[in-house]
């Protein structure tokens, strides 16, 4: 097998966050498992309130104090669960970092992008602030930030939203890190700057051989980036696989519901395929499957009885009873 | 492809099914809590909010105190005597002792409530209404109106609260009625700075566009949208300054500007006291103790509300 | 136009539903205008203006779905709050069903606003929080005089067609409604004054998709039970396609293409239209896209490009596309209802490519 060859750079095994407080415990991410080989792209699929974007936070140890967080989150070989806040501190940047769907958030808005940037190289690498300049200004021209020595000495109210993003890319990518964690990075942009940001990420994750975790809601997005795609349903993964399987095979009934749903082209003039209800309530879940609720295809057991995870193949797993005859017949 | 025919039959059926139910959004079943409206649900929270509990609880038997004080006190707060002055706590018959012409501390402490809540309460009240009124007027007609409403509110606003109230009430004369008085003046501006703030964000929201978008008349939505929606952070901010105007009352009386002996008042309770200070250590603070605790209780008790009636922080 | 001549004073009152007539346009709207000023220095003069929504000029036909599409700052929104007369125009005319609006035997602003209706894209801001579900949706009814027993029933069927059962949601407050049916009640106030012409600004663009999926099915029922007319504001291209009869492109404030939804879909003219499809990320992982077909952030409308305003990220700019505002006409080769306005396409404009009638 593949696997034997080479070890997973991101591997995660059960992982559960749950947000506890007073008298209610809500697990955002309840039991996720998944592997990601150096240089490949994974996608994590998923509606709001999915626990996407948490499952990312818990990986670079970015979650509340108040989140009770087990299972094991292995980044690079090392188990970020349970890490102390030294050891995040000095992982976070050379070894995995993080871009966010609101860069002006994440961004210092009292120093300029190039000090932010030189800033990060100083302080994991020892560089000099001339040295550490000059990197942030390869990087600025890595994103393909035009006139990027100018733009060095802009401060982040001063660029425009693509540009910002462009510059939050920079920032992530400083000290060379071997996982880079997308929360949503083009969900707030225009759909001609999306598809620029989308092309620079490909093709800066293949020269740099980088991983990337990339969250997304948007099926087109995930589309034009992912090797591997994984389809999140209330705190669980409920389909992965290659882009290709999980898109076109569609096994588990939400993925297909999340996919015909889904307006493109060629969809004119008859009623959307869609998915009946609201996404669950992570705090009142339903017992058994929780997409039984809203499942066209529920047996009388899914509502009772949660649905086993299935595998399919190597990285395919479907969590959903109607999957096995699917395995029978492969 | 390799699908299964089981489910290549099943896909079909989810498209006949989609034809059917279109727009079933409530297919969960009923849900058992049928809507608490929104006063039942802040009062569900603040059930469960201790503290806040405790606070109002300790309030109401304040003001039940003040309210009830000739049932729950056996001694004249005025009439004092030579020979009973400066008691220690404990003693019996006046078990909050008395103070130095030898009335009995109890009573004049319940009595004292009395002028102590209404110098409280009143000035705030007053600001309230009338500096709530300015701050949506402002708020909602901006421009010019807003301008002249906020820059004159500024002008009050350089000097601190207790001057403020001090040079008001040295103008006015001294007396209870003038230091209500200098206080509504002082409470104003900051009552108007809030409602205005208020407003304004509530004004930009789309439910205003809405009703403004359907034919609603300025009056309609003053009273219906922007009203409905400001009034519950103003009180709550007019309660957290209830506790500062029950410390600047007791101030003014304090210097002699506010209630007049032999007026049972707390400020003016604790001047008289202040030379008892070495004998009677204990029953002297007492005076002081009453208005930390009050108005700490209706600084939490506020803190309490904000958190309460804030949906979207419980959301 | 088929509009009853405004001195056949002695006609008696056209009934409602046929005023107008079938060919007049529901909504005209003619070179509609704003621009909002930016104060700045110590004097708090003017220092620049945002062009925002500039000489504008469509129409929306009786029963269609006119879809109007474009990236952030082009002025759609704005065009949809002018349209509710929630923002003074600067300049331009709005004729609703053959009558002026705000003009002399026109229709008052009050009476265009009952026919005109506008779901917003924030699904909690645009509800009152105070006020009940079915408060919020029987306010505009009562407001205007329906009697209460009357302006309830109403609620309770509009509740109903939203897909909404009002024994279960009636009475409850917008903060314990989900996003989805919290858009389904917006619909149905909006609905309550039983307009015409719905304005849906983004209605749908913060929902998820599976809830997406839900309202576009519902409002496209809605659409067909109540003879509504729509128009459909989205930067979502897929949305706009699925739902549009017609589509209006915007770009910097200006109307740069429209046309029917298939001419503009399968045979885009303009440069930014083109780009704009070419953008749409593909859904099938083995055709990526793979080259960037516009590049930089659109710029601000504060002080836009001179002449036509996409020259300074298109491709084919030359010098004429500076000096001179391109006009948004018909081209020679496609229907006439698709119009552009580009200079490659109006013969003898100056640019090198416009004598071949275009480029592909």
């Amino acid at each position: 097998m593949a696997q034997a060859a080479q070890t997973p750079i991101v591997d995660v095994r059960d992982l559960k966050v749950e947000f506890r407080r007073r008298e209610q415990s809500v697990a955002a991410v309840n039991g996720v498992t998944f592997s990601l080989m150096p240089g490949e792209v994974l996608t994590i699929l998923g509606e709001s309130g999915s626990g996407k974007s948490v499952t990312l936070k818990a990986l670079m140890g970015l979650v509340p104090d108040y989140a009770h967080v087990s299972g094991t989150a292995l980044v690079a070989g090392k188990d970020v669960v349970g890490m102390s806040k030294d050891e995040l501190r000095k992982i976070r940047g050379p070894v995995v970092s993080m871009i966010f769907q609101e860069p002006m958030t994440a961004l210092d808005p009292v120093f300029t992008i190039g000090d932010q940037i030189a800033e990060i190289i100083r302080t994991h690498e020892g560089l000099s602030h001339r040295a550490a300049m000059k990197r942030a200004l390869e990087l600025l021209e890595m994103v393909s930030i035009p006139s990027a020595a100018r733009r060095l000495k802009n401060y982040p109210h001063e660029m425009s939203g693509g540009m910002r993003q462009r510059a939050m890319i920079a920032m992530a990518l400083a000290c060379r890190p071997s996982v880079l964690l997308a929360d949503e990075p083009t969900t707030a942009l225009d759909v001609t700057v999306q598809i620029q940001i989308l092309l620079l990420l490909r093709q800066i994750q293949k020269e740099m051989g980088m991983a990337v975790v990339f969250v997304t809601h948007d099926v087109g997005v995930a589309a034009e980036i992912s090797d591997q795609v994984a389809v999140m349903y209330a705190g669980r993964l409920v389909e992965t696989g290659t882009v290709y399987e999980v898109l076109s095979e569609r096994s588990h009934p939400y993925t297909e519901g999340l996919l015909s749903s889904t307006v493109h082209g060629g969809m004119k003039g008859q009623p959307l395929d869609m998915i009946r209800g609201q996404p669950p309530n992570l705090a009142a879940l339903p017992p058994g499957c929780s997409f039984a609720p809203r499942c066209n295809q529920a047996a009388e057991s899914c509502h009772r009885v949660d649905a086993p995870s299935v595998t399919l193949g190597p990285g395919r797993l479907v969590r959903c009873i109607r999957a096995q005859p699917l395995l029978a017949a492969e | 492809m390799t699908n299964v025919p089981a489910f290549a039959q099943a896909q079909g059926s989810q498209t006949q099914a989609a034809q059917v139910p279109i727009g079933n959004a409530d297919i969960r079943k009923p849900v058992v809590e049928a809507s608490q409206g929104y006063w039942r649900s802040v009062w569900g929270r603040l059930k469960r909010d201790k503290v806040t509990m405790t606070v109002t609880v300790i309030l109401a038997l304040i003001v039940l105190m003040a309210i009830f004080a000739p049932y729950v006190t056996v001694y004249d707060p005025y009439a004092g005597g030579i020979m009973r002055r400066l008691k220690p706590i404990g003693t019996p018959g006046h078990w909050l002792g008395t103070d130095e012409t030898g009335r009995d501390m109890w009573s004049r402490l319940a009595y004292g409530a009395r002028l102590s809540l209404l110098t409280g309460i009143l000035p705030v009240a007053v600001a309230l209404g009338v500096g709530g009124l300015l701050g949506v007027i402002a708020g909602y007609a901006g421009g010019i109106v807003n301008t002249l409403i906020m820059r004159t509110m500024d002008v009050f606003y350089a000097f601190p609260s207790i001057l403020l109230a001090i040079a008001i009430c040295g103008m006015l004369g001294s007396g209870m009625t003038n230091a209500i008085l200098a206080l509504s003046i002082v409470f104003i501006p900051p009552m108007v700075r809030i409602s205005e703030s208020v407003t304004t964000q509530v004004r930009t929201l789309d439910f205003v566009d809405a009703a403004r978008a359907s034919g609603t008349t300025t009056s309609q939505i003053i009273r219906h949208h922007i009203l409905n929606n400001v009034m519950g952070t103003i009180i709550v901010y007019a309660t957290s300054l209830i506790s500062i105007s029950i410390v600047l009352s007791a101030g003014l009386s304090f210097l002699g500007l506010g209630a007049k002996p032999p007026q049972a008042e707390w400020g003016l309770m604790l001047t008289s006291l202040r030379q008892a200070i070495y004998v009677q250590p204990l029953v002297a603070a007492l005076p002081g103790f009453m208005i930390f605790i009050t108005s700490m209780c209706f600084n939490l008790m506020s803190d309490g509300f904000r958190g309460a009636m804030d949906i979207k922080l419980n959301k | 136009m088929s509009t009853p001549a405004p001195y056949k004073v002695y006609m008696p009152p056209v009934p409602e539903e046929i005023r107008g007539g079938k060919a007049q346009p529901l909504l005209i709207v003619d070179k509609l205008r704003k621009y909002f000023p930016v104060r700045g220095g110590v004097l708090n003069r003017v220092t620049a203006m945002v062009k925002a929504v500039d000489d504008v000029t469509f129409e929306v036909q009786k029963g269609e779905v006119l879809g109007i599409v474009g990236e952030s700052g082009c002025g759609k929104s704005t065009t949809a709050r002018l349209v509710m007369q929630l923002i003074k125009p600067d300049a331009g005319t709005l004729v609703y069903d053959g009558d002026p609006v705000g003009a002399f035997r026109g229709i008052s602003v009050s009476a265009l606003r009952r026919k005109v209706q506008m779901v917003f894209q924030e699904s909690f801001a645009s509800l009152n929080p105070r006020l009940s579900i079915s408060d919020s949706i029987s306010y505009a009814p009562k407001m205007h005089g329906t009697p209460r027993a009357e302006a309830d029933e109403r609620t309770e069927r509009l509740l109903r067609d939203v897909g909404l059962n009002p024994a279960q949601f009636a009475r409850r407050y917008p903060h314990e409604l989900s996003g989805g049916q919290r858009q389904r009640v917006n619909i149905a106030r909006a609905l309550a004054l039983e307009p015409k012409l719905l304005i849906l600004d983004e209605s749908v663009s913060a929902l998820d998709k599976s809830v997406e999926a839900q309202v576009l099915n519902l409002l496209v029922e809605l659409k067909q039970k109540r003879d509504l007319t729509y128009m459909f504001i989205s930067h979502d291209l897929n949305v706009v396609e699925f739902i549009s009869d017609r589509v209006l492109v915007m770009y910097l404030g200006k109307v740069v293409e429209t046309g029917p939804v298939d001419e503009i879909y399968r045979n885009p003219r303009h440069p930014y239209t083109k780009a704009l499809l070419r953008s749409k990320p593909s859904f099938d992982p083995a055709h990526r896209t793979t080259e960037m077909p516009l590049t930089g952030d659109p710029p601000s409308p504060l002080n836009p490009p001179s002449g036509c305003r996409f020259r300074t990220r298109c491709a084919f700019a030359e010098s004429v596309c500076a000096a001179k505002v391109p006009e948004l006409a018909a081209t020679p080769d496609s229907p006439p209802q698709h119009e552009v306005s580009c200079h490659m396409f109006v013969a003898g404009s100056g640019h090198s490519r416009a004598i071949s009638g275009g480029l592909s």
